[in-house]
């Protein structure tokens, strides 16, 4: 199936998402669309996906100008979208999801799940999408959660795919294993419209690039175009991919670690006795695949999850158990994982969100009075520090973009007095423009002396920022290794084979 | 998408001035809401009275029959809402008789000094009902706390004995204590335990009731020499006095008073304290709240001692400036103050300043319902269904902007639904 936008113009009020955007997808291509955050492109393939409609131009199916009214009708036209963030019921089944709104029945319109799962099954192998049919959604970790959405629009038989930052929310191997996916809908004839602002990705997968920025067309490139090309063309501005560091000159241990078990949802020992230590000066990066027990590691860390056996120290005070309160006060800065649930309060102002921690602490509020006066002045200065794009420091942060969302937290977390700064995730999600922002952020944070565990599934993250790399597989650290080894080793830590054997 | 925020261009016409309006701020669509309310309570009036039924019966007896039919329906609408603003507002009339027969100013302030009596309780209790709404706790327990709060005020204002320096205030500080133990139970087993607090609130209200009528036919309690259920008349000490002295006749007192410091204490509260952004933090969003080391349980136990504070509050206010007593059916008639409150409280938004037109609003359409009862036998339920959809149309404003076809409110679902895309 051909599909061709041609001269898509979307206006929410005065601004205008898109302008006169046209792209034409061949059948068995893979084209990919690359923005930063805020460019247009989910704009566009809500218009193409029938969920939006265009104020001008016209969207072409084999030549055919066709018009979707909603999204139904757009899928069943051939059109299938995985959006960046799932549209799954968290308690239903995978069965139940796939089949949701296209139920198989049986006799007086019972639901027949047995067809259902066994379809699963068929589609799954075909693809070579694994997922156990009858597993509830929100018990799967997010790479599995994302299949289940493509296994959802290849069953509805969809010719064209939409991937919208398909790779936000996924690990090295994830991504590997769905470029592979990628490429193979492709072989089958399928056409993939695929979404990012990962230049990598892009370049690894992608059949034709068009660039898009500030809602139009800036140009088209060729895979083989090199990523500060991209990146330059995509930000409008040469960018930096790696940032510069200081020499690494380590001090004393601020952060220790020792024997620590934790326990998830379900009560499983998911961090299973983790050893580490941080120094000052220092950023020690925790790779690994998601689901790991990284998250349960850092949440007990800032106070948020029981510690069952083992101890925290920082700074000398033993924080194991202690309140997320006196963890703060302890000294450490917190960037969680995930942004919008534990970090930001999305219907409050971007002012009150960079108090968040510190409601209390003078100048912001003297005795249980608040001083909005200060609280104002200290968002003003951030707002400048940090490169905040908003309105106001009164604006509600939800209008934000994720990119500044996130600044909003580095800079909330990096202007307290901090000598140990978690970050989990810091760059989820965000464009070359923000990555290259918050990294900058975290190495001047430990050029002055202070020390900070990443945690991220990114491995150029991981390399971009570490001074020493610790690797988490199955509850327990796999190996701490240097950052000049080979992200081949990395890999293979990942995977669970011990530090002894990953050694040149 | 959101890097470039759409900047908030001015209006041009009209129709887009109202389609601004609308999306800047919430009032404009609580005073459509209004309009609708009385819009759908003159047709109930329409096809309700007899007389106005008539004159449509006769629409093709005679030529003039139209003219009539639009005439009675005209009038008969026009003398209920009339009636209803004289009796809870003002009355022009009364005014005139004042002036002409030198008699005072009495009657012609009635209607509002009944409106503001019955909005102090309500005022009182919104604020305590809004405050848990905005930490995300559902308060259905409020009437509950106002009625052990009137039972503590009474016990205090009737059988403790001392100045009225004194006993105003040990009254009153009884009522708060009294809504706070009743409100603090069902937040120490939220905090504790985790039980929902709709269901301890909804069942701890019974549990007040059958209190009330123990304490009420207790010996202690009860008016000596009666076997009713009616408990002992307060000392003059510790009665909220009228505004206007007890000579007047006007009934409104010092409570109102208490109710406007109510509504400045929640600003102050709300938008100022700390402990106000803790619960505010806590109802936007709990997970944010506990990484930044707000601990729920004390927020949970602090809002509910807040809340169940000033519901008691409303209760002693109640007993100490209208009844002077309590008895059997204290504040549980008319489905209770407490519930009415959640009604207010969702109307005003959750906002002090809201909360206190709203109650007014439902003081004046309660008050003047009863006049328009009295005048054109329009039974006062008009009062009770035109409050009904104001809030009806209030919980559903993009209904409020698609019968008033302000387009606003498409864009904006649209631009909502974009929001969870991400861009």
């Amino acid at each position: 199936m051909r599909l061709e936008l041609r001269g898509i113009t979307k206006r929410f009020g005065s601004l205008v998402a898109n302008d006169q955007i046209s792209i034409t997808v061949e059948p068995g291509q893979i084209h990919s669309l690359l923005g930063e955050n805020g460019a247009g492109k989910s704009t566009l393939m809500n218009v193409l996906f029938g969920l939006l409609h265009p104020d001008e131009g016209e969207i072409l199916i084999d030549g055919v100008p066709t018009k979707f009214e909603n999204s139904g009708e757009a899928v069943r036209r051939g059109i299938g979208m995985v959006h960046q963030h799932f549209m799954l019921v968290p308690v239903f089944t995978v069965a139940e999801n796939v089949v949701l709104g296209f139920e198989p029945t049986k006799s007086f319109n019972r639901v027949d799940y047995q067809k259902a799962t066994d379809d699963i099954r068929r589609v799954s192998k075909e693809f070579n999408l694994e997922v156990d049919p009858d597993a509830v959604i929100e018990s799967l970790p997010v790479g599995i959660q994302q299949r289940v959405e493509i296994l959802k629009a290849l069953s509805h038989d969809a010719e064209i795919l939409i991937l919208d930052e398909p790779t936000a929310v996924l690990t090295p191997q994830e991504i590997d294993a769905l470029m592979e996916i990628m490429r193979s809908l492709a072989a089958a004839g399928k056409s993939i419209l695929f979404i990012t602002h990962k230049l990598k990705e892009v370049k690894a997968v992608a059949d034709v690039i068009t660039i898009i920025r500030q809602g139009r067309v800036v140009g088209t490139a060729e895979p083989s175009a090199s990523e500060s090309e991209l990146a330059s063309m995509m930000v409008g501005r040469d960018v930096e991919l790696t940032v510069k560091k200081e020499p690494f000159s380590p001090g004393e241990d601020v952060f220790e670690i020792r024997d620590l078990v934790v326990r998830d949802d379900r009560g499983l020992a998911a961090v299973n006795g983790v050893s580490l230590n941080v120094r000052s000066g220092e950023i020690l990066a925790l790779a690994g695949v998601q689901g790991n027990g990284q998250t349960e590691l850092v949440e007990a860390i800032a106070g948020m999850r029981p510690v069952e056996s083992g101890t925290i120290t920082l700074n000398g005070r033993d924080i194991t158990n202690a309140s997320p309160r006196k963890v703060l006060d302890a000294g450490l800065g917190h960037i969680p994982e995930d942004r919008q649930r534990d970090g930001l309060v999305m219907s409050m102002t971007v002012a009150d969100n960079l108090v968040l921690n510190t409601p209390r602490r003078a100048p912001f509020a003297k005795r249980g009075t608040r001083n909005l006066a200060a609280v104002t002045e200290n968002a003003v200065r951030l707002i400048k520090d940090f490169d905040i794009r908003t309105e106001s420091p009164q604006e509600i942060v939800s209008s934000l973009s994720g990119g500044n969302q996130q600044k909003v937290i580095v800079a909330r977390e990096l202007s307290r007095e901090l000598t140990f700064l978690v970050a989990s995730q810091p760059t989820r999600g965000l464009d070359v423009g923000s990555i290259e922002y918050v990294h900058r952020q975290m190495v001047n944070h430990r050029n002055l002396g202070n020390a900070a565990l990443v945690v991220s599934s990114e491995l150029d993250e991981v390399f971009a920022l570490a001074d020493r790399i610790a690797v988490m597989y199955a509850g327990k650290i796999s190996g701490v290794v240097d950052p000049s080894v080979s992200r081949e080793s990395i890999g293979l830590l990942m995977a669970g084979t011990v530090m002894e054997t990953a050694h040149d | 998408m959101t890097d470039t925020t759409p900047s908030v261009t001015p209006p041009k016409t009209r129709h887009t001035a109202l389609v601004w309006m609308t999306s800047q701020s919430p009032i404009v669509v609580t005073v459509l809401a209004l309009v609708l309310g009385f819009f759908v309570g003159a047709i109930i009036i329409i096809t309700t009275t007899p007389a106005v039924l008539d004159a449509w019966r006769g629409l093709f007896h005679s030529w003039g029959a139209p003219g009539h039919a639009i005439k009675v329906t005209l009038d008969n609408v026009g003398a209920a809402y009339r009636s209803m603003f004289t009796g809870s507002v003002f009355d022009p009339s009364q005014l005139w008789h004042s002036i002409t027969t030198g008699k005072g100013f009495d009657a012609s302030l009635t209607p509002i000094s009944e409106t503001l009596t019955y909005a102090t309780p309500l005022i009182i209790v919104s604020t305590g009902v809004g405050i848990a709404f905005q930490t995300g706790i559902f308060n259905i327990g409020a009437n509950g706390q106002a009625v052990l709060g009137g039972i503590a005020g009474g016990v205090a204002g009737s059988m403790l004995h001392m100045p009225m320096i004194l006993h105003l205030p040990v009254t009153l500080i009884a009522g708060i204590a009294g809504g706070m133990v009743c409100g603090v139970i069902p937040g120490v087993l939220k905090a504790f335990t985790g039980a929902h607090e709709v269901i301890v609130t909804i069942m701890l209200n019974y549990v007040v009731y059958a209190f009330l009528l123990f304490a009420v036919l207790s010996t202690a309690f009860q008016r000596p020499g009666q076997s009713n259920d009616i408990s002992r008349t307060m000392d003059p000490s510790a009665q909220l006095p009228p505004l206007f002295g007890s000579t007047s006749g006007l009934r409104v007192s010092y409570g109102i008073f208490i109710a406007l410091a109510v509504v400045l204490f929640a600003w102050w509260f709300l938008d100022r304290s700390s402990i106000g952004f803790d619960f505010r933090v806590t109802g936007a969003n709990p997970s944010a709240a506990r990484a930044s080391g707000i601990s729920s349980r004390t927020v949970i136990v602090l809002v509910f001692l807040v809340s169940g504070g000033l519901a008691g509050l409303a209760g002693v206010v109640q007993a100490a400036s209208t009844t002077h007593y309590v008895d059997g059916g204290f504040l549980i008639g008319n489905a209770g103050i407490g519930f009415t409150a959640i009604t207010i409280a969702l109307l005003g938004r959750n906002r002090p300043m809201g909360i206190l037109l709203s109650s007014l609003l439902f003081a004046a359409l309660g008050v003047g319902g009863r006049t328009m009862q009295a005048a054109t036998g329009i039974p006062l339920d008009l009062a009770t269904v035109i409050q009904s959809i104001v809030v009806l149309f209030v919980a559903t404003p993009v209904l409020v902007k698609e019968i008033f076809r302000l387009r606003a409110a498409k864009t904006q679902a649209v631009q909502l639904a974009t929001q969870g895309w991400g861009s």
